[in-house]
């Protein structure tokens, strides 16, 4: 899950980034007062530490102009963002579940994806008939649409056979040059959480 | 019944139904009411640092929520990592952020939805461990202005709709409803 990386690329905007391998360097950074709750992420963007991933989401949806034109299509979108965030987060968490549990965390977050969340967004653009979630403009839901959808294909390829709809709006917003810059090899998108991955983070954030 | 009507857009509860729309998602509904009520800063920067504050109270909050739902024998350690992320993480970094400008309100010298969420954060506190107020006064002197604030006065007065914390019992009748 990288919704931050996934917007800043989506919005064309070019970043630096710095990551984190020991506890020390975390340590350190805690130190220094960047952080305000002693966590990370961190985004340092218009002269400010910017942390909590939801409020970094946010500033970035807006002052790239992928937060809707006025404050009912802004808070469908965050409905809309608020839900995929809900069903990553299930993913991201079953990377760190023990691996005798993994078989059914997966099988439980695909039966979720596809009676809970995917169903939704089908309705919504069957609804309206139109190329984007809302406003008949690209926004930060569609972003937060692709990545979800990217991540449950991972845990299982076929998942999005009965979602005609999504599966035209994964081929469309893939088809973004920003975005489709960022789906190839190269670029700073991140591999799937694997066991390495897992172990760097249990021991930077000693959990 | 509102699971199978289609009023639940991700079948879950809270639902707000305001402005000819049906709202879920907490977050979403907070952002909505906040900007509508001007209670959301005057530019995206005051708005993301009122996020980032309130995100961090949230993240408390969220324990706090869970304290009635522990097993007795894991409630003592609950505590404890309330008191610690109190103390240690999350009240120093709001009592810095009111230090260093000396204003009235956490952003902007002017009312925002994260003075109420920290004012009814530190309300919670008090209700779990009153001493761990004492060393951040201007906590406590936020809290009182806010209090003294017509509506927020009105609400804290019995009769109104706040609701009492949480027990243990009325989470497991809420859980028998929207278990799945």
């Amino acid at each position: 899950m990288e919704s931050i990386r996934w917007l800043l690329a989506a919005a064309g905007v070019e970043f630096e980034e710095e990551f984190l391998e020991t506890r020390e360097q975390y340590e350190k950074l805690q130190k220094d007062g960047r952080l305000l709750f002693g966590q990370v992420p961190l985004v340092e963007i218009d002269g400010m530490m910017l942390t909590q991933t939801r409020a970094i989401l946010s500033y970035l949806a807006a002052k790239y102009n992928l937060y809707g034109k006025d404050l009912k299509e802004t808070v469908r979108i965050n409905m809309y963002a608020d839900g995929t965030q809900d069903l990553m987060g299930m993913i991201m968490m079953a990377a760190f579940k023990p691996p005798e549990e993994k078989e059914e965390n997966i099988a439980l977050i695909v039966t979720k994806a596809k009676t809970r969340y995917f169903p939704v967004f089908e309705k919504i653009l069957k609804d309206h008939g139109e190329d984007f979630l809302v406003g008949n403009k690209f926004s930060w839901a569609d972003v937060q649409l692709l990545e979800a959808i990217l991540m449950v294909e991972e845990l299982s390829a076929s998942v999005l056979s009965d979602f005609p709809l999504l599966k035209a709006f994964k081929a469309r917003i893939s088809n973004i040059p920003t975005i489709k810059k960022f789906l190839q090899p190269g670029s700073q998108r991140k591999p799937p959480a694997d066991s390495r991955y897992v172990a760097v983070v249990r021991h930077v954030l000693q959990f | 019944l509102f699971s199978k009507d289609g009023s639940l857009m991700f079948q879950q509860v809270p639902m707000v139904e305001i402005d000819g729309m049906k709202l879920a998602q907490t977050r979403a509904i907070l952002n909505y009411i906040a900007a509508k009520y001007n209670l959301y800063g005057k530019d995206i920067k005051e708005r993301a640092l009122i996020d980032m504050y309130s995100e961090g109270m949230a993240d408390l909050n969220e324990m706090i929520l869970h304290l009635p739902l522990c097993p007795p024998h894991e409630k003592d350690a609950k505590m404890t990592q309330i008191r610690e992320k109190t103390t240690n993480r999350y009240f120093p970094a709001f009592e810095k952020v009111l230090k260093s400008h000396g204003q009235h309100y956490l952003v902007g010298n002017r009312l925002s939805r994260a003075d109420i969420h920290l004012v009814e954060l530190i309300y919670y506190v008090e209700e779990i461990d009153p001493s761990l107020m004492a060393i951040f006064p201007l906590l406590k002197a936020l809290k009182t202005r806010i209090s003294n604030l017509p509506p927020v006065k009105k609400f804290l007065q019995p009769g109104s709709q706040r609701k009492p914390p949480v027990d243990a019992k009325a989470l497991e009748e809420a859980r028998k409803i929207v278990n799945k």
